[in-house]
């Protein structure tokens, strides 16, 4: 029978503290600039100019039949070179959190650009009549009458997401960058003890998501009895 | 950029011999497939079951399928992956922990990536079967009994028919899914689709073709199974009925 | 054939039926009335045991519903029931809709229970749809389905819960007529129903319910003629009014 020894954790907890810290960034990040850029993608998306409508349509469907896994390996190993080639940045320069970082947003784009899509099909169209029969141009309807119910209908969802792409982070693992769950298996690693941290990390992950997709789901109620 | 572009790289021999690297990529193409294809099978029953179960009246039952749903939706997929290749076999029988231990070493990581999958996926499968459900109109599950169907002869005559029809569309997309997800298996030493992709960018120092090839092998993957999944939608579908078309 | 025991029901706190007492022989048409909110729904749906019950006792045909030890499955497929949204199994032809219960809890064979749904449908009007799906008919078309699938059954008797109010007006009276015939046969009917015109029609009796409670339960001429409760006059004189 396997013994457990769990002694290697409490000395790691600062390193592991600093890995979350990383997750956490990229997710941040992420989320933000996901949230921002998939809306733009939406808005192409739907809009009438062709162009900028298949351009949306591209983007969207490339990353969405792509694994992350490979996003991430382009993002790693290939941009950076491109990066050092055409900018002439230096070689060997550590670029891994901001590949990740870079990557992730991207990638999360697709993904929250078809939920942003979602919640803007979601408003009735009478409402965009409204706000023209008003006298406000197509960008003032977008911009103060459909999109905030947008937004309203779809943060549970929008949020839902965050979760998963706080644990998709965990995939940074591919650069070997110290997350937390690179850093839970680099003590593991180091001390023999990848049973014990492995163990750990897939509690604490669990514990932060459930309790975030439980106070999501809470709000979610709230949002449907409102 | 001074980049020089060689698309006969695939057809090289391996540094290793005996292969070409077009070779390679077949192979870990096939090992992607393989590994989805199984795992997805698994999914669908034991997601079928789960999301019976969350959906029935007995509060034991329903209490443990929501606890398996929820365990392997809020553990990253990645770490499942490791606790089922490097954990699972530790805390197994002696007996049963070594044997596994001993096997060849592709064996090893196929069968921990399927059953991670496996699982991973009929959580979510089990989520759409609930929600499939769910949606019915309640009158429908009264119609089923008030006929003298048992409560069993309700769900497989009148409850789940519809269910799987209404839940057809989402599953397409849990379908593509599994096949993006198994290129997490790659971090294991699994030499699948993504793994070899980076593989040869080691040995032929040429990592757009390689990059470009892997990515389009996805995107041809995405391509059939949607067209798949488009046809069987069509052949499900309901005359008549709003949410089968 | 059919005797209800003061039969109470409540959600929580919410007390939905209160000790309601009633009795339903054989060849009687039952209208069950009342204000929305009253319970009537509830009361024909504990009959074939749909909604389970705190206290008092059903009996239907001999067979207690709130024993534990009766086969339910069993008392409902003696009980044909007909609902306000049709129900009818959207993934099935009309034809299957009418045999599916017949083959899988009587046992029938698929041809025996072939012949029996088309002769209902013939009966119901409806034999050219056989082979459509629900969601192609109109509405008071698929409530004659669901009637002739529920008659497939060969029932002891039929529960109708607000049969005709999710039908479009001018299909109102393709149904009442079904349902008149029905009752004209003899077969003992409980409809839970605001068309007072068919109460008047046919029904041997009319309950008439409020809060939960069967205020009246008399021969329809009294009803008519002479509600005694006040709740009773003023909700006949809404529905009449009109």
């Amino acid at each position: 029978m396997y013994e457990f020894d769990w002694s290697s954790i409490p000395n790691a907890l600062p390193f592991l503290w600093d890995g979350m810290m990383i997750s956490l960034q990229i997710t941040a990040t992420a989320v933000i600039i996901g949230i921002v850029w998939g809306t733009l993608l939406a808005l192409m998306r739907l809009s009438p100019i062709k162009p900028l409508s298949w351009f949306a349509a591209g983007y969207v469907n490339l990353f969405r039949a792509v694994p992350l896994v490979m996003v991430l390996l382009w993002f790693f190993l290939i941009v950076p070179h491109l990066l050092e080639s055409l900018f002439g940045f230096p070689r060997g320069s550590d670029m891994r959190l901001g590949s990740a970082m870079a990557g992730f947003a991207l990638f999360e784009a697709a993904y929250y650009s078809e939920i942003m899509r979602a919640g803007i099909q979601s408003v009735p169209k009478g409402q965009m009549s409204a706000a023209s029969a008003l006298g406000m141009t197509y960008a003032q309807g977008m911009r103060l009458v459909v999109l905030p119910q947008a937004f309203r209908n779809m943060v549970p969802l929008l949020l839902t997401q965050g979760i998963i792409l706080f644990q998709d982070t965990s995939l940074v693992y591919v650069s070997a960058l110290a997350d937390f769950f690179g850093a839970a298996y680099k003590v593991g690693d180091r001390d023999g003890r990848l049973v014990e941290l492995l163990l750990f990390a897939g509690a604490v992950y669990f514990v932060i998501c459930f309790t975030a997709s439980r106070i999501v789901r809470h709000y979610q109620q709230k949002l449907k009895t409102a | 950029m001074g980049y020089n572009w060689n698309w006969g790289v695939f057809l090289q021999p391996t540094a290793s011999g005996g292969d070409t690297y077009l070779g390679w990529m077949i192979h870990g193409f096939k090992t992607t497939i393989a590994l989805s294809l199984s795992a997805w099978l698994i999914a669908l029953a034991l997601g079928a079951v789960v999301g019976v179960l969350r959906t029935v009246p007995n509060k034991v039952l329903s209490g443990i399928a929501t606890a398996y749903v929820e365990v392997f939706r809020n553990i990253p997929l990645l770490v499942q992956l490791f606790l089922w290749y490097f954990v699972m076999p530790e805390l197994l029988p002696e007996k049963l922990g070594s044997a596994f231990k001993q096997s060849n070493p592709f064996v090893q990581q196929f069968l921990s990536s399927m059953v991670c999958l496996a699982l991973f996926t009929s959580a979510r499968v089990a989520e759409q079967v609930r929600s499939g459900i769910n949606s019915l109109p309640p009158g429908q599950k009264n119609a089923g009994l008030a006929m003298g169907f048992t409560l069993s002869q309700t769900y497989r005559h009148v409850l789940l028919p519809m269910a799987v029809r209404l839940i057809v569309p989402p599953l397409t997309s849990e379908f593509l899914n599994i096949f993006k997800n198994s290129a997490v298996c790659s971090t294991i030493g699994l030499l699948e689709l993504a793994a070899q992709g980076r593989q040869l960018v080691d040995y032929t120092a040429q990592p757009y073709e390689s990059f470009i090839a892997v990515t389009l092998a996805y995107l041809l993957i995405n391509v059939v199974v949607m067209f798949g999944m488009r046809w069987l939608e069509a052949r499900v579908r309901v005359p008549g009925y709003i949410g089968g078309k | 054939m059919i005797t209800m025991n003061n039969v109470s029901k409540h959600y929580g706190s919410f007390q939905v039926l209160t000790e309601c007492s009633t009795q339903v022989q054989k060849g009687e048409v039952i209208v069950v009335c009342g204000p929305s909110g009253s319970g009537k729904s509830t009361l024909i749906k504990v009959v074939n045991g749909l909604e389970p019950f705190q206290s008092g006792e059903i009996i239907v045909n001999g067979l207690s519903v709130g024993d534990p030890k009766t086969n339910l499955s069993k008392l409902r497929s003696m009980v044909g029931m007909v609902f306000q949204n049709f129900e009818l199994f959207p993934h099935m032809s009309i034809i299957d809709n009418l045999c599916i219960a017949q083959t899988k809890v009587l046992h029938r064979t698929q041809e025996v229970a072939r012949d029996k749904g088309l002769k209902l449908l013939e009966r119901v009007g409806l034999s050219a749809q056989a082979a459509k799906f629900p969601g192609q008919l109109s509405g008071g078309q698929q409530q004659r389905v669901a009637i002739a699938r529920a008659l497939a059954m060969d029932p002891i008797c039929m529960l109708f819960d607000e049969p005709t109010s999710a039908l479009d007006p001018e299909m109102v009276n393709e149904v009442l007529d079904v349902m008149t015939e029905l009752a004209r046969e003899g077969m003992t009917m409980m409809c839970v129903t605001h068309e007072m015109g068919f109460a008047k029609r046919v029904a041997s009796r009319v309950i008439f319910m409020d809060q939960g409670r069967i205020v009246e339960d008399d021969s329809k001429e009294a009803f008519f003629a002479n509600p005694r409760s006040e709740r009773a006059q003023q909700f006949l004189a809404k529905i009449l009014h009109h």
